[in-house]
């Protein structure tokens, strides 16, 4: 099956600043893809270029095996996108703008957006200037879901959402991706949002992927921390491979360890002689807080 | 006193934002108006001259009545349209810099910082009623150096300030009923035309005697005219002016005390679940209908106004020789009525082209407020979107234009007893300017398509033609000056001999600045 997205070497520049510097992004055809990376990585760039509103200086992309510039309109009737900062017109109502997007897209499956509002408990009547943030947010968001198509860009999707919405948007996301088989590229900032729906994920950094892949080959990407009681001097420790921050206090170790460098530590620490160990695996907020860190870029 | 906190930091950011635009409408009408006096000095040497050009029906509507012979009272009387410029200049100024900037958010942004509540009203206030007060002194000096005395020309300095002081009021009343900016400018702008046509049928009546009169006394337009400069100097009439400004600022502070940020006094009221609109073009129909149906009705009322009027100034142009070559000078070609209808359907032309630019620029407003987007990302191409949008900004002035002459054509026919005769006429001469109109909105479609960030200055295009329509009517202006605005290549219609050439010849530039500027919207990001 073709890649749904496929980018290489993505450049984009505005003025001096380069917001992309040679991105690579690959997001298979039916999977939810997160998309993530610290504030002004280029993420709402590449999602702008993916929907032929910004011209890439360099590099290729394709949607869904169309060219995003030059085939947008047809591309556009298979994909729905979702603003992070969702702007509508002030005088029409939250129902009109959605029956609007969805009819200007091809079709709104009245059932569907019935069931999303209820879903969503969104007032249709209201003008969209008496929408509140996270309200606006959900009209973009069942104008998108009540459409039938095969791809979602969605740039930080449920910013503005309450818990309990957060928690429907799941849901939906879900529903979407596991049974009707749909493609989710998906924006976040939200590590348990991403933990819950992603099955991989892109993180890029300064416009440029710095890791892709499942968030269980990322996990090995990380350091486990240990502490340890030994009963004899620590000697060698320091020098071994993959251990960072070592502190020793008075018979008492503390250090972290590349988990793919875990298996010779561990035979040493076992040498020296072990009186008690406690090992925490890595969390995915310590895995993206060191990739976010302006020295991860390689 | 804390609701003010921050109102300093304010002004310093409003002049920061209008540095160039505030200085330029200051210095631009008080140039205006100071010029004035060498050159109707000489066109009216005589109080005689002077009191028969000013005697007429036609421009009493317009200006109002004369209050007395000499040079100053003259000049005063005739640049009676500049106080409804200056007033329609702060009331948009005090709007912009108050429900604008609510509209947009920015002002919660600065709201959460220590500003106080009323701060931003306050600054936007101060800012317009200081521009006023500078424009009158700078006026008052300008008058008394062209050796007008020293009391009347700060008379007319009040007159001036006093309307835009009232109308800087006003916008700030208004700015507190809706939550909307465009619906607070339709309240204000609605507010300065009433005034404007309470004051013109009150002063037409008083001329035939008729039961009207009163009508200019409730009108702020006709309390500052009746200041009369150089005459009366009727001080008091600038203190009720001031006196009327301080109450409606107070009510628009107790309004503003009864509402929410970001809200209005008038509420909104529940849409439909359920839309039919389906296309980009029903969009922009949503998006451009009031705009529409508001030039429509305010350009019917300038046709009626103009028409009604147009015989009067036949009447007496007919016995003076020396008014009579002006005309002819003003409009060209046969007839003296003919060449007064003609300078108004330039006029009406100049005011369609703010029009046109108004609407083109609104697709811009669709992009920088991000509202382009989520349409660009179904399956609506640029080309169909911006389409979209310039329908109302060619056929929007066109469908203008037409109640002009319609309604024009009406009047003046109804007036002489030859509607037949009249009204293809006028309908044509009102037509007859949309190729200037298009010419300064396809100008606004390139500047989107080439420089978006620079759109405003789209609003250049009618404001150069209208001050070359100004300057040149009294002054003779050097011929490549006039020469820049596509509005002096067109026939002077009624009456004037037709050629396709400059029609065609404006059409072409309109069609190639406008594909060009769609062709660089096609390949520029989009929002950008
Ligand atoms: N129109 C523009 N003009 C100038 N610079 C821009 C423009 N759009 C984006 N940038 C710059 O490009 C870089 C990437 O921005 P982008 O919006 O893609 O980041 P992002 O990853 O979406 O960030 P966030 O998480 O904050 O949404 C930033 O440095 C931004 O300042
Ligand atoms: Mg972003």
């Amino acid at each position: 099956m073709p890649a749904a997205i496929s980018t290489e070497g993505l450049v984009k520049s505005f003025g001096r600043t380069y917001a992309l510097d040679g991105l690579d992004l690959a997001v298979r055809t039916g999977e939810v893809h997160g998309f993530l990376g610290p504030n002004g990585a280029g993420k709402t760039t590449t999602i702008r270029i993916l929907l032929g509103m910004t011209r890439a200086d360099e590099g290729t992309a394709r949607v869904l095996d169309g060219d995003p510039w030059s085939d947008a309109t047809e591309l556009h009737r298979r994909l729905a996108y979702v603003p992070g900062d969702v702007t509508l017109w002030p005088n029409l109502s939250g129902g009109e703008a959605i029956d609007l997007l969805g009819r200007m897209r091809g079709g709104v499956d009245k059932k569907r957006k019935a069931e999303l509002l209820e879903r969503f408990d969104l007032d249709p009547r209201k003008k969209a200037r008496a929408y509140s943030k996270g309200n606006r947010q959900k009209v973009a968001l069942v104008a998108a879901f009540a459409s039938d198509v095969e791809l979602l860009l969605l740039d930080e999707p449920t910013s503005g959402l309450d818990p309990l919405m957060e928690e429907v948007f799941r849901e939906v996301v879900q529903e979407i991706s596991d049974r009707e088989g749909r493609t989710v590229l998906l924006s976040s900032h939200i590590l348990s949002e991403v933990e819950a729906l992603c099955d991989r994920v892109t993180i890029i950094r300064a416009g440029r992927a710095v890791e892709s892949g499942t968030l269980n080959e990322l996990r090995h990407l990380t350091r486990t921390s240990i502490q340890a009681e030994l009963v004899g001097p620590m000697d060698g420790l320091a020098q071994l491979n993959g251990v960072h921050d070592l502190q020793v206090d008075d018979g008492r170790v503390r250090f972290d360890v590349d988990t793919d460098e875990i298996n010779p530590v561990l035979r040493r620490l076992t040498e020296i002689g072990v009186r008690s160990l406690v090992s925490q695996p890595p969390s995915l907020e310590e895995l993206f807080l060191r990739l976010y860190e302006p020295e991860a870029v390689k | 006193m804390k609701s003010l906190a921050g109102t300093g930091g304010l002004i310093r950011l409003i002049l920061r934002r209008d540095r160039v635009v505030l200085p330029l409408w200051i210095v631009l009408l008080v140039a205006i108006s100071v010029s004035y006096v060498q050159e109707y000095g000489d066109l009216f040497p005589t109080p005689e001259s002077r009191v028969k050009y000013a005697g007429n029906a036609g421009f009493i509507t317009l200006y109002g009545e004369l209050s007395g012979p000499s040079l100053g009272e003259f000049v005063t009387w005739r640049l009676g349209f500049v106080p409804v410029m200056i007033g329609l200049i702060s009331l948009l100024t005090v709007i912009r810099h108050t429900r604008v900037e609510e509209e947009s958010g920015r002002r919660e942004l600065l709201g959460a910082t220590v500003v106080g509540r009323h701060a931003q009203l306050a600054a936007a206030l101060t800012t317009v009623l200081g521009a006023n007060l500078v424009l009158a002194v700078l006026l008052a000096l300008g008058m008394h150096s062209q050796d007008l005395p020293l009391s009347g020309s700060v008379a007319i300095g009040l007159v001036y300030a006093g309307t835009g002081w009232f109308f800087a009021a006003v916008g700030a009343v208004a700015a507190q009923l809706t939550a909307s900016a465009g619906t607070a400018r339709g309240i204000a702008i609605g507010v300065l035309g009433g005034a404007y046509v309470l004051r013109a049928a009150g002063d037409t009546s008083a001329h035939t005697d008729g039961p009207l009169a009163w009508l200019s006394y409730v009108s702020p337009i006709g309390w500052a005219q009746r200041i009369h400069p150089y005459a009366q100097n009727r001080w008091w009439l600038a203190v009720v002016l001031l006196a009327v400004t301080v109450l409606l600022v107070a009510v628009a502070v107790s309004l503003a005390v009864r509402r929410d940020v970001g809200a209005g006094i008038l509420a909104d009221r529940l849409g439909p679940a359920d839309g039919t609109l389906g296309s980009p073009l029903g969009l922009a129909w949503r998006l451009h209908r009031g705009l529409l149906a508001a030039w429509t009705v305010g350009f019917a009322l300038l046709g009626l106004l103009f028409g009604g009027v147009a015989e009067g100034v036949g009447d007496m142009m007919r016995d003076d020789p020396g008014i009579q070559e002006m005309f002819q000078r003003l409009g060209g070609a046969a007839g003296l009525i003919d060449s007064f209808l003609a300078g108004v359907m330039t006029l009406v032309g100049l005011i369609a082209s703010a029009y046109a630019v108004q609407a083109t620029l609104r697709m811009r407003v669709e992009e920088s407020s991000g509202r382009v987007e989520p349409v660009l990302a179904t399956a609506t191409s640029r080309w169909q979107w911006a389409a979209s949008h310039l329908v109302f900004s060619l056929l929007g002035p066109a469908v203008a234009l037409l109640a002009a002459g319609v309604a024009e054509g009406l009047a003046y026919g109804v007036a002489i007893g030859d509607v037949g005769g009249q009204l293809p006429r006028l309908i044509g001469a009102a037509l007859a300017q949309l190729p200037a109109v298009w010419v300064l909105a396809a100008i606004a479609v390139a500047i989107i398509g080439f420089f978006p960030q620079a759109s405003m200055a789209s609003w250049a295009g009618p404001t150069v033609c209208i001050l070359i329509g100004l300057v040149s009517a009294g002054v003779s202006t050097a011929d490549w000056i006039r020469d820049i605005s596509p509005f002096t290549h067109l026939p002077s219609l009624p009456g004037g001999s037709v050629s396709a050439g400059p029609f065609l010849v404006l059409l072409a530039i309109a069609l190639l600045v406008g594909v060009a500027g769609l062709v660089g919207l096609r390949r520029r990001d989009l929002p950008a």
